[in-house]
């Protein structure tokens, strides 16, 4: 609550220009899609922040982009703005598509099935300033950050993987991982580029590469919620392909 | 220069260092003390770094934040986005 007060305060006095472009890439997402829209219209307009929201929609099955237009019809076409696209075509795409016809100079990567919440932007977007960063990482692993819903084993491989990371690649970032980001338009744009991995490793690759190229890194502790509606797209192999992909960028970069 | 290079350029470092003390390879007449010391040491490395490693990573997963009121209040809030979309027109 103090939280937004403070915030009003300062876009009030300060008069921004700045714009922040949501995008949100869905695959089955017909229940979590209004939720997630309600909560950053929400979040939005009490912090004050100009934005808009781009959903990028493989043509689901499960008819997301028919829930997409109706809110579309409720919240405006200036902020809720469909780019939807013919099949399936992965995230890493999904992402460049989006930033094609985002319009802020700010965009904000973040997934539609609710584990991340719209109350923690105003904190990227404060953090962002305070320290002027080229991007902004959400992190479960530091501070107050945390995960909800998950067991002994799952909390382990993750621990573990994101330890075996830090000594393989000391990335300077402690969520590797994570894929609730905001990032300047033309940093994105650069590093989605130059990323080549697909899932999990395409995020890890995202933040290694900004290292890289020397761009700075911000970091906010978020809670992470395990999805409550629809189903996991990550299979078992999930594992297998993140040491690969943990190898290929340690011969790499 | 890769992380990998790095970790072989670094990990060349240390065995040569290993190897000139342990085998005296330059001749420098070193007291044996130097060799004693340094003959076992690579293994010491590997166990401290082991230990280390299951430690920390022990630590971390028994503190990994369980965020129960995060859930809570996303419970909430789903709740009430569902009233409010409906009455805004939207069928689910
Ligand atoms: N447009 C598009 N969106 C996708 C695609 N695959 C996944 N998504 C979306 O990307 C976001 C992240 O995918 P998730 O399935 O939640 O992946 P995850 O978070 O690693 O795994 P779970 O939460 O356990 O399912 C969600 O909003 C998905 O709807 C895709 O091929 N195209
Ligand atoms: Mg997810």
């Amino acid at each position: 609550m103090q939280y937004n007060m403070a915030n009003r305060k300062t876009s009030k006095s300060r008069v921004s220009s700045d714009k922040y472009s949501v995008l949100l890439p869905t695959y089955n997402e017909r229940e979590n899609l209004p939720l997630i829209v309600w909560l950053l219209v929400k979040y939005f307009g009490e912090s004050g922040y100009d934005y808009e929201i781009i959903v990028i929609d493989d043509r689901s099955p499960d008819g997301t982009l028919e829930v997409a237009e109706q809110l579309q019809n409720i919240y405006g076409a200036d902020k809720i703005i469909l780019r939807p696209r013919e099949k399936k075509l992965g995230l890493g795409t999904a992402y460049i598509h989006g930033i094609k016809h985002a319009t802020g100079n700010f965009v904000i990567i973040m997934d539609a099935d609710l584990s991340h919440h719209p109350k923690f932007i105003p904190e990227f977007i404060q953090k962002q300033r305070e320290g002027g960063f080229d991007l902004v990482s959400g992190t479960r692993y530091s501070g107050d950050g945390g995960v909800y819903g998950w067991d002994l084993r799952r909390k382990l491989i993750s621990r573990g993987a994101n330890f075996l990371t830090q000594v393989l690649l000391r990335p300077g970032a402690s969520d590797l991982t994570g894929s609730f980001r905001l990032y300047k338009k033309e940093v994105l744009g650069q590093l989605v580029k130059k990323c080549v991995s697909k899932g999990y490793v395409f995020q890890m690759e995202m933040i290694v590469r900004a290292r890289q190229l020397g761009y700075s890194i911000g970091e906010v502790p978020i809670t992470f919620v395990d999805r409550v509606y629809g189903e996991s797209k990550l299979g078992g192999n999930e594992i297998v392909s993140f040491l690969k992909g943990l190898l290929t960028l340690f011969a790499t970069t | 220069m890769t992380k990998l290079l790095e970790w072989l350029l670094g990990i060349s470092v240390v065995m040569s260092t290993w190897g000139l003390l342990t085998f005296d390879l330059l001749d420098l007449k070193l007291p044996p003390v130097y060799k004693e010391v340094a003959w076992p040491m690579p293994v010491y490395l590997l166990v401290v770094f082991g230990c280390y490693s299951l430690a920390t990573v022990g630590y971390r997963v028994a503190t990994f934040n369980d965020c129960n009121e995060a859930s809570q209040e996303l419970q909430a809030q789903i709740k009430e986005a569902k009233k409010d979309l409906q009455k805004k027109g939207l069928k689910f």
